[in-house]
């Protein structure tokens, strides 16, 4: 394989520096001791994380975010698995129709959705609701869900459940004993990418939270419309601490590459 | 034993059923009902809203402008993120591995985070794009780049730029590296092999990305709402004002069933275009 020449590393670092500037700025300016927005040039200074505890909206926020990713995931994953089974194992009528609708919200853009959720939960007296925020992040983080699962069920070796039946196990311990067990990995990743999705979703949610129920990303919204201050920055700056550390560890975990591109041979090309 | 798929498919199809169609279904209807400052909304059918953002000016230009950002958006995430992608590929590990994470990574941190970014270097005269751009001696005065189409399409393109890296990358994990090799031998200089060998093998990975840079770009909500502020409406900004400051429902849900529709004619028409184009390279 030949090399990159001296041009193309020099675009790259370009390319580099274009990626990761923003990401950056907001860390540096979290450590300003300024009480405006300036870069910290002498000194640094944490008073704007301490600042951050005087601020309950966001600490409930996050907390309130971290919830609804765990759960809206878990339970995406728990339905998710079935679908999967059936999408890998079966042909039947009506699959490629069946995989796209599931697949679908990531193609709806999550404004539409945010609308359509919006209207919806307040004609059935869900509006502002803590169980709306789950029923609609259940929705946009199942195709996550399940492109994972399915990978990993489409990749599950069928001659070992054959084994397991042939020296006598039941159905239900095949599935508890063999199969799950087998597409382990394939739920956590898929748990994971699903929860990252959830704990970022911003133009959705925008629509349905209401005051009391906002998600992190939510109030951090709201709070940048109003003004931008260092307060925000810090807490920017935490959250990408916490992502790029979920990264790291998903990464060694199970490869990035294999997270975002999902490589199954269930749907697509 | 052949109902068993149905049957496993049932909880996340009585889901999608519930929580997908019935909403959107209800939206559609939504947006065909009147409403009033003072009445609210009232379930009736009339055309009205679809009358007025087909055919007021306002609504044409604030359409064309979110169209205007997706396409250069897309421009530049094509024109800079399929070279990017192509250099990647080229790299040796670990540096690949590494440079993946760091171009891929972004695409999970928080859309507000990194719009936040931008906001801080663009933000005002002293933003640190401008005092560079001045300091390179590129410009003389600052640019403004707060609350305009081009701040909204930079950072639009940072946002989105890992989804064609993605695409492009994808599509690079099916070239045989051989082909190249072959060219080379029968005596290719590296920008013909570029041209004749490798562009033409990537482009449906560029287009594939492109279609979902665009869709992604034209219903952006949280950057251009940042970056373009108040004054620069997009069709996701101005739908969020009817919904959660004017409160004329109906006339947001038939700005985003609108934008719906464009989108979904728009990438059915792409995907069309490029199945007919490469139909005979894939069959």
């Amino acid at each position: 394989m030949s090399r990159n020449g001296p041009i193309a590393l020099a675009y790259h670092a370009l390319f580099v520096t274009f990626m990761l500037a923003p990401i950056l700025v907001v860390c540096f300016v979290a450590f300003t001791p300024e009480g405006y927005l300036s870069f910290p040039t002498d000194r640094w200074s944490l008073r704007w994380f301490y600042a951050i505890a005087q601020y309950p909206e966001f600490i409930s926020a996050f907390w309130r975010s971290l919830w609804l990713g765990a759960i809206s995931s878990a339970i995406a994953v728990g339905i998710s698995v079935p679908a999967a089974l059936a999408i890998a194992r079966y042909r039947f009528r009506g699959r490629e129709a069946l995989t796209a609708l599931f697949m679908s919200p990531l193609m709806i853009p999550h404004l539409v959705l945010g609308i359509a959720f919006l209207r919806f939960f307040t004609q059935i007296g869900l509006g502002g609701t803590f169980a709306g925020l789950v029923l609609s992040h259940i929705v946009v983080v199942l195709p996550f869900a399940l492109r994972l699962t399915l990978a990993s069920a489409v990749g599950l070796d069928r001659s070992i459940e054959h084994a397991a039946v042939s020296l006598g196990a039941s159905e239900s311990v095949v599935l508890r004993r063999i199969t799950l067990p087998l597409v382990l990995p394939g739920l956590v990743s898929g748990w994971a990418l699903a929860f990252i999705n959830s704990f970022d979703e911003v133009t959705m949610t925008v629509f349905i939270a209401a005051p009391g129920t906002e998600t992190l990303p939510v109030r951090m919204f709201l709070y940048i419309q109003d003004n931008i201050d260092p307060l925000v920055t810090s807490v920017s700056a935490c959250v990408i601490a916490i992502t790029v550390l979920a990264l790291l560890v998903l990464d060694r975990a199970f490869g990035l590459e294999r997270l975002l591109i999902g490589r199954s041979a269930g749907h697509g090309r | 034993m052949r109902s068993a798929p149905y049957l496993l498919c049932v909880p996340a199809l009585v889901l999608f059923a519930g929580v997908v169609i019935v909403p959107l279904a209800m939206t559609v209807l939504l947006s065909f009902h009147d409403w009033g400052q003072y009445k609210g909304i009232e379930p009736v059918f009339i055309l009205k809203n679809w009358q007025e953002v087909l055919g007021d000016s306002y609504f044409h230009e604030m359409f064309a402008r979110t169209f205007r950002i997706a396409f250069f958006v897309t421009l530049l995430a094509a024109v800079f993120g399929a070279p990017e992608a192509y250099i990647l590929n080229r790299m040796r590990s670990p540096w690949r591995g590494i440079f993946l994470l760091v171009i891929l990574g972004p695409l999970l941190i928080s859309v507000v985070a990194r719009t936040l970014g931008w906001a801080l270097l663009f933000g005002g005269n002293s933003g640190l794009v401008n005092k560079a751009l001045m300091g390179l001696g590129l410009i003389s005065a600052p640019l403004p780049f707060m609350f305009t189409e081009t701040g909204v399409v930079i950072a639009l393109a940072h946002v989105l730029m890992p989804y064609m890296v993605l695409a492009v990358w994808a599509s690079l994990q099916r070239l045989d590296p051989q082909v190249e090799n072959a060219a080379v031998a029968l005596g290719a200089g590296p920008f013909t092999v570029l041209r004749r060998i490798v562009l033409p093998q990537v482009m449906p990975g560029i287009l594939s990305g492109a279609v979902i840079v665009f869709a992604l770009a034209a219903s952006a909500f949280a950057t251009p709402a940042i970056i373009g502020g108040r004054r620069l409406k997009v069709a996701s900004t101005l739908a969020y004002d009817e919904f959660l400051n004017t409160l004329n429902w109906p006339l947001g849900a038939a700005v985003a069933v609108l934008l719906l529709l464009a989108l979904v004619a728009i990438v059915w028409g792409a995907n069309r275009l490029v199945e007919r184009r490469y139909a005979q390279v894939f069959a």
